[in-house]
């Protein structure tokens, strides 16, 4: 087999692993929380629910993410050119091809969802259509294969059941303080067991919060890396990301907040945030993003053998 | 992919197997024999142009030990999507397709391998239907494309060239991996 320029990130991989560890861990903590102070026989029905939601918005995301952006399914007698273009990258790609879906806004975004490689879709909207030219737009849709070979929208639905059952309990447990509040107060060290469970649940929901961002951040870099290693071509994702994300940053910010829920999907986020940005945003810095592509272009234009650097295997 | 690829957010590409193009002579008798289509001589590999200075040099390298004989020399062309095609001209198959093997394994070897899309050889018969025989180079198989028009092909003749076919290459079973190579070199 052939050697491959394709040098493997060990930093990136150890740190999306360790928070992917983190996650895993809450999502044990808490149903370890929830035998302790619950009454026997809950905590795995309410784990089994939380896990149910994260499975049934991960098996429909296909569906789901396309209505909710509105976006229509084109066959490659609408769109022959979008059609052959990913068609191209899937055969460089070794994959199955997609669904190609389009949506009608303005907007500067590309999405891929789908419960797995085979039953995927790659959506790009009319405005990053008309913005890019044809190998920049390239880049994107190898940006958003790598998504979908990667299998992010199962790691990321997976990563946020934690979060999905400590929003569940926490509402629960406000009605529980608000009606029957003094009777099922057999005490859990003092504590009315409702409180406890608000809590917790509070403090795993703030922390899974933030730790599921920074997965999507991890997520994000290494499907630049996969797709810029795809095309070859880094420099077209780069030019790409620059005028993806200065554009979007222009547009008012209402239309922006009625498409915020499918941000984990998006090539760049549609919310500019402001405070904490670097903590909660979905998509790593566009600093952060063109310092790894041009690492990778320089990875690209090395001499393989009779060079400076050793072959890699 | 494995579980642990699927961790650390890494694609693997799968194995190919470049051998098989050395099946194509006994194909190209079979062509003949059954449907009177003659090979052209002409064959193409087709692949991504990667930025930078090492595969502009393993480019000219490999077109330079192409040239490097009697024959005509290969040439060059971009299409419409940006992909790079090397076109090879020889009157003999095996001499044909070992360029192809050639260019192929060059690429590989100076790891662009992530680049390579498909080889092609393409067939004519005296009405003039032209046939090309595409390799995908990720998935190691063939499958035939029979352009008629612009963005036209002939499906049936595409499937009866995969039924005679089947017996001496490995044909690709996703029909719709059957990617239109539509202005590829010699068709």
């Amino acid at each position: 087999m052939s050697r491959t320029r394709f040098i493997r990130d060990t930093g990136l991989t150890a740190r999306m692993t360790a928070s992917m560890f983190v996650l895993g861990g809450l999502f044990v903590g808490l149903i370890a929380v929830l035998i302790a102070v619950l009454p026997a026989g809950w905590a795995p029905i309410i784990a089994l629910i939380g896990l149910g939601i994260a499975w049934y918005q991960w098996y429909n995301s296909d569906t789901l993410a396309l209505k909710a952006m509105r976006a229509r399914v084109v066959t490659p007698e609408e769109a022959p050119e979008l059609h052959a273009m990913i068609d191209r990258l899937c055969a460089l790609g070794g994959m199955p091809k997609p669904v190609v879906a389009i949506a009608y806004t303005d907007m500067l975004n590309a999405f891929a969802t789908g419960r797995s490689p085979s039953r995927a879709a790659v959506c790009v909207t009319t405005g990053i259509l008309d913005k890019l030219n044809a190998d920049e737009l390239e880049g994107v849709l190898a940006h958003e294969l790598s998504h979908v070979a990667h299998r992010d929208v199962l790691v990321m639905t997976l990563a946020s059941s934690a979060g999905i059952i400590a929003g569940m309990l926490a509402r629960g447990a406000q009605y529980g303080g608000m009606f029957g509040g003094g009777r099922r107060d057999n005490n859990a060290g003092g504590l009315p067991i409702w409180l406890v469970i608000l809590l917790v649940s509070l403090v795993t929901y703030a922390i899974s919060f933030f730790a599921t961002r920074l997965l999507s951040r991890y997520r994000e870099l290494s499907a630049d890396r996969a797709g810029a290693f795809l095309t070859g071509k880094p420099n077209a994702l780069a030019n790409a990301l620059v005028k993806i994300t200065g554009e979007t940053a222009k547009i008012p910010q209402k239309d922006l907040r009625a498409v915020s829920p499918l941000n984990a999907f998006f090539i760049s986020p549609a919310v500019a945030g402001l405070d904490l940005k670097t903590l909660t945003s979905t998509h790593p810095s566009l600093e952060q993003r063109l310092e790894q592509l041009s690492k990778v272009a320089a990875e690209l234009g090395r001499p393989m053998d009779g060079g400076f650097a050793p072959p890699q295997v | 992919m494995g579980f642990l690829d699927v961790i650390s957010g890494r694609s693997k590409r799968p194995k190919n197997n470049l051998d098989s193009l050395f099946a194509l002579p006994n194909a190209a008798i079979t062509l003949q024999v059954s449907l009177n289509f003659q090979m052209t001589g002409m064959g193409s590999v087709c692949f991504r142009a990667v930025e930078g200075p090492a595969f502009a040099q393993t480019l000219t390298d490999v077109v330079a030990l192409l040239d490097n004989d009697d024959d005509p020399d290969v040439e060059q062309s971009t299409d419409s999507y940006g992909f790079t095609w090397l076109m090879a001209q020889q009157d003999d198959m095996s001499a044909l397709v070992t360029d192809l093997h050639a260019v192929n394994t060059s690429l590989a070897g100076q790891g662009f391998a992530d680049g390579l899309l498909c080889s092609l050889v393409t067939f004519k018969d005296p009405s003039g239907r032209s046939l090309g025989l595409v390799y995908l180079y990720k998935k190691g198989t063939f499958y035939p494309f029979a352009p008629t028009a612009p963005n036209q092909r002939d499906n049936l003749l595409e499937l009866q060239v995969r039924d005679l076919l089947k017996n001496d290459l490995p044909i690709e079973p996703d029909l719709s991996s059957w990617m239109a190579v539509w202005g590829a070199p010699g068709l």
